[in-house]
């Protein structure tokens, strides 16, 4: 008996309308994409994109040329150059980054004392010849400078958690 | 008569099918495959090398990048053996949220498994709609360690954060808004768990349209059932663990033989098949999709009851608090010793494993007293079914070698490392 219903449902190719029943159900159901690049899809505050420096509110930049950030950095990605200043303090002469090596990994974020170098939420970017994947220290402190009203809240919004 | 020779051919490394980088060389009578024999180390980076120069904590961001579709799951591995070299042991609500996204993770993998397997074999749609789901699942990824796949989350004596309170909301533009923009971000005007919820809540219903569109179809049916065969005795000496296994009809799971993480507390079951066929196997990962979205509603419901702290509170291992880093001298050397040296692990060696959606995957760490490990080995699922290649495809058609790869689920950059 449940052969033959078996073989009745295959001659009657239930199964198949059943699927495409979702299928059509999707049809006139609203899309879920969207219309990328005009409209993005939301980016967490913990997002790590690009990287990029940023300066105090006075407009003094923040890296102190610990280096910590070279140290952990496990793809080697960090650059560091450092001497002392006229007035007395340290600071970079040199730093790059080379987004080839970079692994985006954000152990450059957790471990700067003062909150320099940080990660944006910048996904998208270009570079027309292979040797600007090194950016250098001006593009990543106009990078920070650029963003830094999402920057700032963006870490104050996560502070708790870390 | 003519002499006949079998014919030999190259499939991959470029094929679409081969799942990344397999290159398969198949020998071929006519249609059907004679011998299969799969060449690997395409995809080869050194990440076990390469973590022999640096300090542990470091080459968490190299795990993600091994089975790049199981990413926490790596980490976890890799994070218990430090944990067991080092004696400490995660705060409890760390176990959870562990134990929370390594199902997530399953639950990500086993989409992408299905959505491949069944584009590979002629289903278009389920692809479309399995992305629609990991769309969902990598944002909670990102709401908590800021990026989609490759995650970097974990850490020996914990996780890095804890989870946020709020998700990211769409805003409005010229395609989205009003009812649309509302119901896009119905799910994500809560927390993350609460999101986690509303995902878990709505998912079977997702998993029951995937199976209406599979389970019964007859093509699916006809390329799956009878193909890739693997007797119970045959899968254990092949070395399967995971599905490949459970699809033989062994119910091995570590999550149930050694449990680790909170899954001793947790309640789900271990589906296995009874032909360890393609189908069967296909069979066990829905149901562990479900099994995993379980186990998701159980942790979300312990972790809204259970605030408490996600590292443990050692700065020899954990680096301190970044508030107490910038006020106090002590836990300002802390840090400063943790993120260039790192920490002194102990002599001697260890293996954990954990159930990883594909398989048994497992770090094995030999130490010999110093900030970084003086050998690394990972053992990758992968490499052990893909070995098994060659005994699954012979005597098939040359398309069921495709079906074949597929039900594998094979990933290079675990197998090749
Ligand atoms: S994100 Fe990671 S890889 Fe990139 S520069 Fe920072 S530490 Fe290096
Ligand atoms: S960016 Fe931060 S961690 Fe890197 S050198 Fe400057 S202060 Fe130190």
């Amino acid at each position: 008996m449940s052969a033959i219903t078996s073989y009745l449902k295959s001659l009657a190719l239930l199964e198949l309308l059943g699927g495409m029943r979702v299928t059509i159900g999707y049809f006139f159901k609203p899309k879920f994409t969207i219309m990328y690049p005009e409209e993005k899809t939301p980016k967490s505050n913990r997002f790590r994109g690009l990287l990029a420096l940023r300066r105090y509110p006075n407009g003094e930049e923040r890296c102190i040329a610990c280096k910590l950030c070279e140290a952990v950095c496990p793809a080697l990605a960090i650059t560091i150059d450092s001497e002392q200043r006229d007035d007395g303090t340290r600071r970079t002469t040199r730093f790059d980054i080379d987004l080839f090596k970079c692994i985006f990994c954000g152990f450059c974020e957790e471990s700067c004392p003062v909150d320099s170098i940080v990660g944006t939420d910048v996904h998208e970017y270009h570079m027309e010849e292979r040797s600007e994947s090194v950016i250098t220290k001006p593009q990543l402190l106009a990078l920070g400078d650029r963003l830094e009203q999402q920057l700032a809240a963006d870490r104050q919004q996560d502070a708790p958690y870390r | 008569m003519a002499e006949i020779r079998n014919y030999t051919m190259n499939f991959g490394p470029q094929h679409p099918a081969a799942h990344g980088v397999l290159r398969l060389v198949l020998e071929m009578d006519g249609e059907v495959v004679r011998h299969a024999d799969p060449h690997i180390g395409l995809l080869h980076r050194g990440t076990e090398k390469l973590a022999e120069s640096k300090p542990y904590n470091q080459s968490i961001a190299y795990m993600d990048r091994l089975d790049y579709v199981s990413m926490m799951c790596n980490e976890h591995a890799y994070v218990r053996s430090i944990e067991q070299l080092l004696g400490v042991e995660a705060p409890i609500r760390a176990q959870y949220i562990r134990t929370m996204f390594d199902e997530i993770t399953r639950i990500l993998n086993h989409l992408m498994w299905l959505g491949t397997h069944a584009l590979d074999l002629g289903a278009m749609t389920l692809f479309l709609y399995a992305f629609r789901e990991r769309e969902q699942l990598m944002d909670c990824y990102e709401a908590v360690s800021g990026a989609r796949l490759h995650a970097t989350y974990y850490r020996p004596g914990g996780v890095y954060r804890d989870l946020p309170d709020t998700m990211p909301q769409f805003r409005e533009s010229k395609w989205t808004k009003g009812k649309g923009l509302k119901q896009a971000n119905e799910w994500r005007s809560g927390s993350l768990l609460d999101f986690i919820e509303a995902f878990a809540q709505d998912f079977p219903t997702r998993v029951a349209e995937y199976e209406t569109l599979l389970t019964d179809n007859r093509i699916w049916k006809q390329r799956t059932v009878g193909i890739g065969e693997v007797s119970p005795e045959r899968a254990l000496q092949l070395g399967f663990t995971g599905p490949m296994l459970r699809g033989s009809g062994l119910a091995w799971d570590l999550r149930k033989k050694q449990p680790y993480a909170a899954y001793a507390d947790l309640d789900f079951d271990i589906p296995v098949g009874t032909n360890g066929d393609c189908y069967d196997r296909y069979l066990v990962r829905m149901e562990e999709l479900t099994q995993s979205n379980r186990i998701i509603q159980q942790c979300v419901t312990w972790l809204r009851s259970n605030p408490g702290p996600v590292t443990v509170d050692n700065h020899k291992v954990v680096p301190p608090s970044r508030q107490s880093m910038k006020e106090g001298m002590e836990n300002l050397i802390h840090h400063f010793k943790l993120f260039t040296e790192g920490y002194i692990v102990p002599e001697g060696e260890a293996y954990a494993a954990v159930e990883a959606p594909k398989g048994e995957f497992g770090a094995y760490i030999v130490s010999d007293g110093s900030n970084k490990p003086f050998r690394l080995h990972l053992r990758a699922p992968g490499f052990a079914h893909l070995s098994a290649m060659n005994e699954m495809v012979k005597g098939h058609m040359l398309a069921d070698v495709v079906a074949v790869i597929g039900t594998q689920d094979i990933v290079f950059g675990e197998i090749d490392r």
